[in-house]
């Protein structure tokens, strides 16, 4: 036993491992917040709920929409005025509420501007017209919901037996889709902020310099910091898949052991680009700029929350070269896909070789002092 | 063989000449002292010696080695403790004082009679966060003791300390010169801790040594401290307010 404690690969993972689980943000950021997002994100695209849409309503002669509006809808009071609330009832699709405000052209460009109203509908000689910005897709879903009630008033009644037959197989929920997406951004972050960040404030702190003014060999303090992260990410993404599991149903659908080579070979790419970001700087605030500037573009583009696809085909080509967007792509297809060990052999060798690569760079411009 | 030999040694940051070639020689066993007003370039002549700063020109050689071809052995021999360093808040004294101590391949035997030397038993479990200034100054000398170093480098140990936080770490380093197996180089702009502590006493400032010896040597008829001494060297005080009552 005396032999491990006097060992400095083992005391510099323990003292790492301490410092990280003395934090208590540790535990928030790492493991509580990935939780709620889930919890948040999950509910808010998973549970069918009332839409409630509003429409300002500018006429001089009347139309179709005031005796429709006359057998379906009743006053209502909203934000102090009387608006008519027609309720749409839809078993599959949630049920729809529509105010319609009867207003004057300036009043309703002033609810438009303000947002509290998406469509405006005037007559032209007695025909109903749809004004709105074609590029706001609320907008567009009131066009076609209301067009289509306009056109067939008579089936509203029955829309609950539509046709609409709801998917429900695992895999094609929004969940579905969020679940591998925050794991793999659990790790970038765990990662980015754990070794790079953990680097540049012993930097600034001479702990660095102390550190080298010892026979302490340099790539066991690296070593000790990767391997803590390592086994934090595995159980904080551990806590997450049961947690999702417990409240959301997600199972794996592939392979176990090609989940795991790819998040270590994640792991691996991550924590070779965070030393190359901690390489030089000794300022926390150059340090968090970097990390920033590391990690937002890839937050945002590497579809954690959304799909990178509505992206122009240019721009997609550059997404998927993005450690963020392989790693997640390659995870998902293994949780949603049932993807097995040759479909993850590229991304997990792409990924491999990008981490070890930015460590050797990191470690030949590492600045220790 | 002396134990110290810096050779004609320059260092420059940018624009600034830090140390203008300084030469000297420090002995086995002795306690010297760099006494000089801030950015005088006492840390970084300091720095030199401890192989963590390059010298442009000149040679620093450790009990006849330098750091170029001898780190690894030079590191294993000598013990340091740098102006301002922060040790790890979230961990505690034993456990700071483990971690330096795996460098050495050092065990809890020496852990527990350095945290002894430094007086330090009453705060072992406690976090380095929740350690007065006095403290982490004497947990800084208890990590540079680990390896019971030949040569003992410490940058301004006492800056910022009460007078009476001070007087403790005098005493650990007096104790230890007593034993007289430590070489120690202090860097420091407190005139009293080089008169009690130290045998020999080198006066730089700019970058150059203005004067160095025994403290007898350097006084006389009208220099009757190391500060009047100072101030008939360049003109200027040393450090008024350090002086301890």
């Amino acid at each position: 036993m005396k032999s491990i404690k006097t060992n400095q690969l083992y005391q510099l993972t323990l003292t790492q491992l301490l410092e990280t689980v003395r934090e208590p943000s540790v535990l928030f950021w790492g493991i509580v917040f990935p939780i709620l997002i889930s919890i948040g994100l999950g509910l808010a695209f998973t549970q069918t709920s009332e839409s409630k849409f509003h429409i300002a309503v500018v006429e001089k002669q009347p139309t179709q929409l005031d005796s429709l509006l006359k057998i379906s809808a009743k006053p209502t009071q909203h934000k102090g005025q009387t608006v008519q609330t027609w309720k749409v009832t839809d078993k599959t699709l949630g049920n729809t509420e529509l105010n319609f405000l009867y207003t004057d052209w300036k009043n309703a460009i002033i609810s438009l501007k303000r947002g509290e109203a998406d469509v405006i509908i005037s007559d032209s000689l007695g025909q109903i017209c749809y004004r709105f910005d074609p590029h706001n897709s609320q907008a567009q879903l009131i066009y076609m919901k209301l067009s289509y009630l306009m056109k067939h008033p008579t089936t509203v009644a029955s829309s609950d037996q539509g046709r609409i037959e709801p998917l429900t197989l695992k895999g094609v929920r929004y969940i579905d889709f969020l679940i591998p997406g925050l794991i793999t951004l659990g790790i970038l972050n765990a990662l980015m902020w754990g070794i790079s960040y953990a680097i540049i404030e012993r930097r600034n702190q001479k702990l660095l310099r102390r550190m080298v003014a010892t026979p302490m060999k340099k790539s066991n303090f690296l070593i000790a910091m990767m391997l803590v992260r390592f086994v934090m990410n595995l159980i904080e993404a551990g806590i997450l898949f049961f947690f999702s599991w417990l409240f959301f149903g997600i199972t794996i659908q592939g392979n176990i052991g090609a989940l795991m080579t790819v998040l270590l070979a994640g792991n691996i790419a991550f924590a070779g680009l965070s030393v190359l970001v901690a390489c030089r700087t000794a300022k926390t605030e150059v340090g968090q700029g970097w990390i920033n500037a590391v990690t937002m573009p890839m937050m945002i583009l590497s579809g954690i929350f959304f799909s990178y696809h509505n992206f122009p085909d240019l721009a997609v080509k550059a997404i998927k070269l993005l450690p963020l967007t392989a790693l997640t792509d390659g995870v998902r297809s293994i949780f949603n896909e049932g993807a097995g060990w040759m479909d993850i052999a590229t991304p997990t060798l792409a990924l491999s070789a990008f981490g070890v690569l930015c460590f050797i760079l990191g470690l030949r411009f590492f600045k220790w002092g | 063989m002396h134990q110290i030999e810096v050779k004609d040694v320059i260092k420059s940051f940018k624009d600034v000449q830090a140390v203008r070639g300084v030469s000297l020689t420090i002995e086995p066993g002795e306690f010297v002292a760099l006494l000089g007003p801030n950015g005088a370039g006492k840390t970084t002549l300091v720095e030199m010696m401890e192989g963590l700063k390059k010298p442009d020109k000149g040679e620093i050689l450790i009990q006849g080695k330098n750091w170029q071809k001898h780190e690894k052995e030079l590191r294993k021999i000598i013990g340091l403790s740098l102006q301002e360093t922060r040790f790890t808040e979230k961990l505690t004294i034993r456990e700071t004082l483990r971690l330096f101590a795996s460098f050495f391949k050092l065990g809890d035997d020496r852990v527990n009679e350095v945290i002894a030397l430094t007086e330090l038993e009453s705060k072992e479990k406690s976090f380095v966060g929740t350690l007065s200034g006095g403290q982490r100054q004497r947990l800084a000398l208890a990590v540079a003791l680990l390896n019971h170093p030949e040569v003992l480098f410490l940058d301004e140990p006492t800056t910022g300390l009460d007078p009476h936080s001070r007087l403790d770490l005098w005493n650990i380093l007096k104790g230890l010169k007593d034993q007289g197996k430590t070489t120690l180089i202090l860097t420091t702009h407190y005139m009293e801790e080089a008169e009690s502590l130290c045998d020999h006493i080198i006066i730089l400032d700019e970058g150059k040594i203005l004067r160095e010896g025994q403290l007898h040597e350097l006084l006389d008829e009208n220099s009757h401290n190391l500060d009047e001494l100072f101030i008939n060297l360049t003109g200027k005080k040393l450090n008024e307010e350090a002086q301890i009552k």
